[in-house]
């Protein structure tokens, strides 16, 4: 395997609380030396001067459609984009056809990771057969077959007695179950946040209510049967107030936001013009909320209320959002924007350079405890996996969809300037370079 | 044939007034004071036209106009056609039920092979908010939004700002009482951003679960913008009160505990009518549902400006037909 050098970039790791300048130095698959520049001559050099040294990010959720969506996406364009957005860990989220609901579909999926996967991808089972909420899927075969958590993904289980159900067999099993918090008899026919906007617009509105009852009934649940859950994408301020509360009664709950949620509020569907814009790329499930449920997110992610930042990347054709908004299928496609949308809060101050790191690295590999699977996932160690990020946090760039290696170019970015940037990822030892700083890389040699 | 006896003469329209500069009609939100003063006074001169023998100019010939209906439609369609024929215009009718709509197509691909056909003014009606918009952003044709769902309506709310002024004068001051279904409705909201720009009071009245609760949080301490569930209180004092069509399905979907419970709080009738300012404007944007929303007789008593909206409507969409025109050939 060829040999790496990540050179005089600021190493960051918030785990090992590590911040200094130095070399990082990656050989056979594994992280050789850190810090100290290595005895050895390295086969490629990153020059990372001025640019952050990171673990390789962890992402909880996201979409990569196959099987079944393949015109939506693959696992092999999908997981490009997520090496290109610095993820080299990614939980692929069950909502696929088939869904992997028994252990030979978990099987069939690992294999199709192992072929055609750019970074490592860990299966996430169903909760229900067919993701359906009616009949319990073979929770024990799904995690024996490699399932690192269960999910019903956009389909929440809406029987709370199924639900519990559940708990107590994940419970049992320490695998943490990973739930869309939403009571579908408030949320029926929303397409975006319910508000003075929706109705302005004349759009069926989600009110946040609908996320809160079910947080506060999954956490009751929970705190019930000992299972650990895991808070999908959380959008609202009274959602967040209920996790900080579970926490602090010592309830095993984590909780994840998505870079969207903390960047964007509900006007992205009007969209940037004077006359609302309808702005199918703005409708997500949950949708963008208020402005001060953004604010609370932001806190609650500042307060370590919320483990981890994670995509929901949603990558759909073009065909699926160049319709009437309430027919447009919802969801964004996030690898390629992550970075570059938390930076530029970074930038702004909204949010700590330790927060977002923590939230990309080992708040993720904590929430569903993946250190048992991958030593020193999420961190950057001596003799751990080698998956290193390195992110440009000063450049400006401009979101163009079209250049994107996801196959969705579906997002309300398009056109918007962002601060910073991922300019080379190591992921499993191996190396991607983005085209840009490879020639930057090469003028500044030969001068 | 018709166009042959039309005087070849274009319509009266005051030469100082401001120029109409947009692509589209789909809000009344964001229209400017002057937008609305400009289509007003052309609907008078149209209004003229409609009065003359004939009642047909060829202002627009060799302008194709073309409504597409996605939903049910009697008189705002009609309305649309009659206007267009007035001015000379070619019109082609398209309903969703029966065309490649009912095959699948896309909205954005009906509408391109409508611009491909010829088609200089599309009219869209569709149950989707914002679908006018979406089609606007993929068209070079003007689009006319005609009613999408439960957003907007704009020759309606500017027919019936027309046809109150034309029996009030100013609205300023005026009490405007909106009374029914709000929550689903794109003519209350349509007329919401009309009337304020008027200066009238407006008073949006119903059940609680038919009150779009946020917008009307979000408009208070705006002072011509009141709220009530009380229609005897909302109804004392209003110079025009407009009731609204009460879908049935409301019912089903326990957004009202019955009909009966609806009409025996909400129903506009003349004992209700008696706290008005004498001489109070009843309005009513259709179909009815007469015993239910409004009553028979006040439906069609004296106070009611019902048919005359209709009558209006038709020179108001010719004024809008006429200036979007315009806007084109420039």
């Amino acid at each position: 395997m060829t040999s790496i050098l990540i050179r005089g970039g600021r190493i960051f790791d918030p785990a090992t609380g590590v911040d200094a300048v130095g070399d990082v130095f990656v050989t056979d698959g594994r992280i050789a030396a850190l810090g100290t520049p290595p005895a050895e001559t390295a086969d490629v050099v990153v020059e990372a001067e001025g640019c952050l040294v990171l673990p390789g990010f962890v992402d909880l959720h996201a979409h990569l459609r196959e099987p079944g969506f393949e015109q939506k996406g693959t696992i092999a364009t999908e997981t490009e984009a997520a090496l290109r957005g610095g993820f080299t860990t990614v939980c692929a989220m069950p909502n696929t056809e088939p869904p992997p609901d028994s252990a030979p579909q978990v099987a069939d999926l690992l294999e199709r990771f192992r072929r055609d996967a750019r970074v490592r991808v860990l299966p996430v089972g169903c909760i229900t057969r067919g993701r359906q909420g009616r009949a319990l899927a073979e929770l024990a075969e799904l995690a024996a077959a490699g399932c690192v958590a269960f999910s019903d993904d956009g389909s929440p289980v809406a029987d709370a007695r199924l639900m519990r159900r559940a708990m107590e067999l994940a419970a049992d099993l320490g695998v943490p179950l990973s739930e869309h918090c939403d009571e579908p008899a408030l949320s029926r026919g929303g397409v975006m946040n319910e508000g003075a906007l929706s109705e302005r617009l004349g759009l069926p509105g989600a009110p946040a209510s609908a996320e809160v009852a079910a947080i506060a009934r999954n956490i009751a649940l929970a705190e019930e049967t000992g299972a650990r859950l895991h808070i999908a994408h959380v959008s609202t301020a009274r959602g967040v107030e209920l996790i900080a509360d579970a926490k602090a009664r010592g309830i095993p709950v984590t909780a994840e936001v998505t870079p969207s949620h903390l960047f964007l509020t509900e006007e992205a569907v009007w969209g940037p013009g004077s006359e609302p814009a309808y702005d199918t790329n703005a409708r997500i499930n949950p949708p963008l909320r208020s402005e001060a449920d953004r604010r609370a997110l932001i806190e609650g992610l500042e307060a370590g209320v919320i483990d981890a930042i994670a995509t929901d990347h949603a990558p759909h054709a073009a065909e699926d959002k160049a319709c009437e908004f309430d027919r447009a299928a919802p969801g964004i496609s996030c690898f390629e924007t992550a970075v570059g949308t938390l930076w530029t809060q970074i930038a702004r101050g909204e949010l700590r350079l330790a927060t977002v790191v923590r939230a990309l690295t080992a708040g993720p590999a904590s929430a569903f405890a993946l250190g048992h699977r991958v030593p020193g996932i999420g961190t950057l160690t001596v003799g751990g996996a080698a998956d290193v990020v390195v992110v440009d946090p000063s450049v400006a760039w401009r979101v163009d969809p079209s250049a994107f290696a996801s196959k969705g170019k579906n997002t309300p970015l398009a056109g918007c300037e962002l601060v910073g940037r991922v300019r080379a990822v190591i992921a499993g030892g191996v190396l991607w370079k983005e085209e840009a700083s490879l020639h930057a890389g090469r003028a500044a040699r030969s001068r | 044939m018709a166009r042959s006896t039309a005087p070849q003469t274009a319509p009266a329209v005051p030469a100082t007034q401001a120029r109409w500069t947009r692509k589209d009609l789909l809000d009344t939100e964001g229209l400017r004071r002057e937008e609305v003063e400009l289509i007003l006074s052309t609907a008078d001169a149209m209004a003229e036209i409609r009065r003359r023998p004939v009642g047909k100019v060829a202002a627009l010939r060799g302008v194709t106009v073309a409504t597409l209906f996605y939903e049910q439609s009697t008189r705002t369609r009609a309305s649309f056609e009659v206007a267009a024929k007035a001015l000379g215009a070619d019109v082609v009718n398209l309903t969703a039920a029966g065309s490649s709509v009912e095959k699948g197509e896309s909205l954005i691909d009906t509408v391109r092979t409508l611009e491909s056909i010829g088609v200089d003014i599309l009219v869209m009606r569709h149950p989707s908010a914002g679908a006018p918009a979406v089609a606007a952003k993929h068209a070079s044709m003007s689009l006319i939004n005609g009613g999408d769902g439960m957003h907007a309506h704009p020759t309606q709310a500017l027919l019936d700002l027309y046809t109150m002024r034309k029996h009030l004068g100013s609205l300023a001051g005026r009490r405007v009482v909106i009374v029914g279904d709000i929550l689903h409705s794109r003519v209350a909201r349509s007329n919401l951003w009309l009337l304020l720009g008027e200066g009238a009071h407006v008073v949006f009245c119903g059940p609680a679960t038919l009150l779009p609760r946020h917008l009307i949080r979000s408009l208070e301490g705006t002072p011509n913008f009141h709220w009530s569930t009380d229609l005897e209180a909302a109804i004392s004092g209003a110079d025009v009160v407009m009731a609204l069509r009460l879908q049935k399905e409301r019912q089903e979907h326990g957004l009202i505990p019955s009909v009966r419970d609806y009409v025996r709080r909400y129903q506009v009738n003349a004992e209700r009518l008696a706290k008005a300012n004498p001489g109070v404007l009843v309005m009513h944007p259709g179909p009815m549902n007469e015993g239910i929303e409004i009553s028979p007789e006040v439906a069609h008593g004296l106070q009611s400006l019902v048919e005359e909206q209709v009558a209006n409507g038709v020179a108001v969409r010719m004024a809008v037909l006429y200036l979007l025109a315009g806007a084109r050939a420039r």
